[in-house]
């Protein structure tokens, strides 16, 4: 078995080797490792997104390994896992961030909606629209607060005139919650702001564009208690009219703020389940160890 | 003769520095712990004890040994000579250090010289000796005193710190006072020019013809010194080689940056820094017998009239010159750039293009406008391709197929050759050089304030 997989291994380096970021699936045997069963129900009722055996690879190094997963409508849905687990990397697959970075490859069917987001047919931009990402660092633009809100519908020409411009951008800092505090000096740089609000206006750039899915990776990682339960606060009132998918570092986090927790370990998705069930009564051993401090 | 004595005090402070190390190891009873300082902090301690004072002394020394020596022996020389006045003493003065050099004097020596060269000979040869000993005896002095000091209490890194710390303040100095040097220089002969020649004729001057004329009989020789063609000759040439360099280089740097696959980049970059390592004086033939006879061929086919040494050559070559300049540079600030900018602008459904123009330009426009500055500093000061493509005629036009010259081109023909330093031909070029240096500081300031106002601080 594990001569197998070493050949497969090495078959699969070479390809990549040779061809750098594109290999035709059938060139390369694919093989499995030692890949785990998902415990738990991976379907939902109302499914925003299907994600169906996803593989990915860095330059033949597997990061993720047949994930199954659906992500409901107006869920929000926790990653958890020790670092290094792929949940970030399964993250970027959902708004396709993973094409930026050189050498890596995604195999296996994500669907939003009806769409197979990997279709040559999808336009990444229009997916990007749909599905907003908040990232572990708030990055908010080198621009006044009103132009970082703006960026986004002003690429996507959502809007017409000033007005109008005006009154989306005070309705995505109300809706972030950050309108009081920012009201009087729209004009500033925003990377004048604290940490907390910083990420805050990342999140209002993203609902500016009103996408459907929003993705939080580790958004409170680098911020203190206090702004830390604000953002947790938001992403409650956010579940109303968008699907949230977040990843994060904190069980506490994660129970108090999700529906569902997804966790992950080295690649594999080993338990799903309703936030409540995985944190009383994990079903996998690993699950229950990670998540009763044992590791990670 | 001074060399060997150098090169002895290096070795005895290369000798110093085992010393103190050994010595520290002995003081500490091989417990480098209970020292202060690590061993080679003492052994340099000791060292810069031995060479430093020794090295102030011998400077000084040999900076007054020659005025103190002739000093004696002009005291020591006959009343008759001793007595001239100042200039003419001068003057033996001279004839007998060439006598004592064994160069050719002015006229025959007598024998009053020849007593006063051999008292030289003696002086310097006691003087000589004298510093040998001075600056070994000194070296050595040093040596023991820092011998003597040494114990596992001396702050040793704490004074050579100090010292390296005055030395590297002292270096960083000698580029400011050089620069202060240079600038007051220029603006003494320049002071000196304006005497000669009012300073509304050097700025708004139509003319510039510097041929004066030597002697009283002399024609053909106007002298004008109207600075305006030059300037605009300057400001024709460098406005060319920008509009080639600046969209040329920036996106390229783009390309590279944003585009280009890590293989190519790193095969294309290097390649274009190449561009910047080539001389000028080959980009100024290269321009003078392949770009201006072809700018010619393709002017005249067109019907147009093209001199043989144009603007146009020259801008068009000292333009690709420039392209690394602003492409590497530029590159290098786009780099710069977060890539947690890319991420949110990506993120958000931003294109490539639309990422480009509103997120990372911006963000590194002072890099870009920082490479650009120097690009013109570059053209405003390049010679050699406008002294071989664009010719000397100080024609005020605006018309790039026609020769014009510029600054630097003049000052350089203003003085090569036989100079006298006192005609306004010769001080025009300190005159020049001091409105290029105040026109190149005006564009500094210019740039620093649009920076300013313009750029868009990430974190």
């Amino acid at each position: 078995m594990s001569t197998t997989i070493i050949e497969a291994k090495a078959n699969l380096d070479n390809a990549l080797n040779a061809e750098g970021r594109q290999i035709p699936l059938s060139s390369v045997q694919i093989t499995d490792y030692d890949h785990r069963q998902t415990v738990g129900k991976i379907t939902v009722d109302n499914p925003k997104m299907i994600c169906r055996d996803v593989n990915v690879y860095y330059t033949g190094k597997q990061a993720l390994k047949h994930v199954s997963i659906d992500i409901g409508a107006n869920e929000v849905i926790a990653f958890i896992g020790p670092s290094g687990c792929g949940k970030s990397t399964f993250l970027r697959c959902l708004n396709r961030m993973n094409d930026t970075i050189p050498f890596c490859q995604v195999i296996g069917e994500i669907k939003l909606d009806q769409d197979d987001i990997y279709d040559k047919s999808i336009d990444v931009v229009q997916l990007r629209a749909r599905v907003g990402m908040v990232f572990q660092k708030p990055n908010p633009f080198p621009k006044s607060i009103y132009e970082n809100v703006a960026y986004g519908p002003r690429i996507h020409g959502m809007v017409d005139g000033k007005a109008e411009m005006d009154e989306l951008v005070r309705a995505s800092l109300e809706r972030a919650g950050l309108l009081k505090e920012v009201e009087n000096r729209l004009s500033e740089p925003g990377t004048s702001l604290s940490g907390g609000q910083q990420q805050r206006l990342c999140i209002a750039r993203a609902i500016a564009v009103n996408p459907e899915v929003i993705l939080m990776d580790e958004p409170c990682s680098a911020l203190d208690p206090i702004a830390t339960a604000k953002i947790e606060e938001l992403i409650d009132e956010l579940r109303e009219n968008y699907t949230i998918v977040i990843v994060t570092h904190s069980m506490q986090q994660a129970a108090r703020v999700s529906q569902r927790t997804a966790y992950f370990h080295l690649g594999d998705l080993i338990e799903i389940g309703e936030t409540d069930q995985i944190f009383t009564n994990p079903k996998h051993k690993l699950t229950e160890d990670y998540i009763t401090g044992r590791f990670g | 003769m001074f060399i060997y004595l150098f090169l002895s005090l290096l070795l005895l402070s290369a000798g110093a520095y085992h010393l103190g190390r050994k010595r520290a190891f002995v003081v500490a009873n091989g417990h480098i712990r209970k020292l202060h300082s690590l061993p080679s902090f003492y052994g340099s301690y000791t060292a810069l004890w031995c060479f430093l004072p020794a090295l102030i002394v011998f400077g000084l020394w040999i900076t007054f040994q020659q005025g103190f020596i002739i000093d004696l022996v002009v005291a020591g020389m006959p009343p008759e000579l001793r007595n001239l006045p100042p200039d003419q003493l001068n003057l033996v003065v001279n004839d007998l250090k060439n006598l004592v050099g064994g160069n050719f004097v002015s006229s025959a020596p007598n024998p009053a010289m020849l007593a006063a060269a051999d008292h030289y000979r003696h002086l310097r040869t006691v003087g000589n000796a004298a510093l040998w000993v001075t600056v070994l005896s000194l070296a050595i002095l040093g040596v023991v005193h820092a011998w003597r000091a040494i114990s596992p209490t001396l702050r040793a890194r704490n004074r050579v710190e100090r010292v390296v710390n005055v030395f590297l303040i002292a270096s960083s100095t000698i580029a400011i006072f050089t620069t202060l040097g240079i600038v007051l220089s220029v603006v003494f002969e320049s002071i000196l020019f304006f005497q000669k020649v009012p300073i509304s004729e050097f700025l708004f001057g139509l003319q510039w013809s510097p041929q004066t004329a030597l002697r009283a009989d002399q024609t053909g020789s106007s002298g004008a010194f109207g600075s305006v063609p030059l300037f605009a000759g300057t400001l024709l040439i460098s406005g060319i080689a920008m509009v080639i360099a600046v969209p040329i280089g920036l996106m390229s740097a783009l390309f590279l940056s944003e585009y280009a696959t890590p293989k190519f980049r790193a095969v294309a970059k290097p390649a274009l820094e190449v561009l910047a390592g080539i001389p000028t004086v080959v980009y100024g033939f290269f321009a003078a017998l392949t770009v201006a006879p072809l700018i010619r061929e393709i002017g005249t086919s067109m019907g147009l009239h093209v001199a043989s040494e144009s603007a146009l050559a020259a801008g068009l070559v000292m333009g690709i010159m420039i392209i690394p300049f602003v492409s590497s540079l530029s590159d290098d600030v786009i780099n710069a750039v977060p890539q947690s900018m890319r991420d949110g602008s990506y993120a958000l459904g931003a294109t490539k293009s639309e990422t480009i123009k509103r997120v990372l330009l911006p963000a590194a426009l002072p890099g870009i406008v920082g490479s650009i500055l120097l690009a013109v500093s570059r053209a405003i000061g390049e010679t050699m391709i406008v002294v071989m493509a664009a010719g000397l005629s100080a024609n005020l036009t605006a018309n790039p197929l026609e020769a014009v010259t510029t600054v630097t081109v003049q000052i350089v023909t203003l003085l090569t050759g036989d100079q006298e330093f006192d005609s306004p031909k010769t001080l025009a070029a300190f005159a020049l050089g001091l409105m290029l240096f105040i026109v190149t500081l005006i564009l500094n300031i210019i740039a620093l304030q649009v920076v300013r106002k313009y750029r868009e601080q990430y974190e």
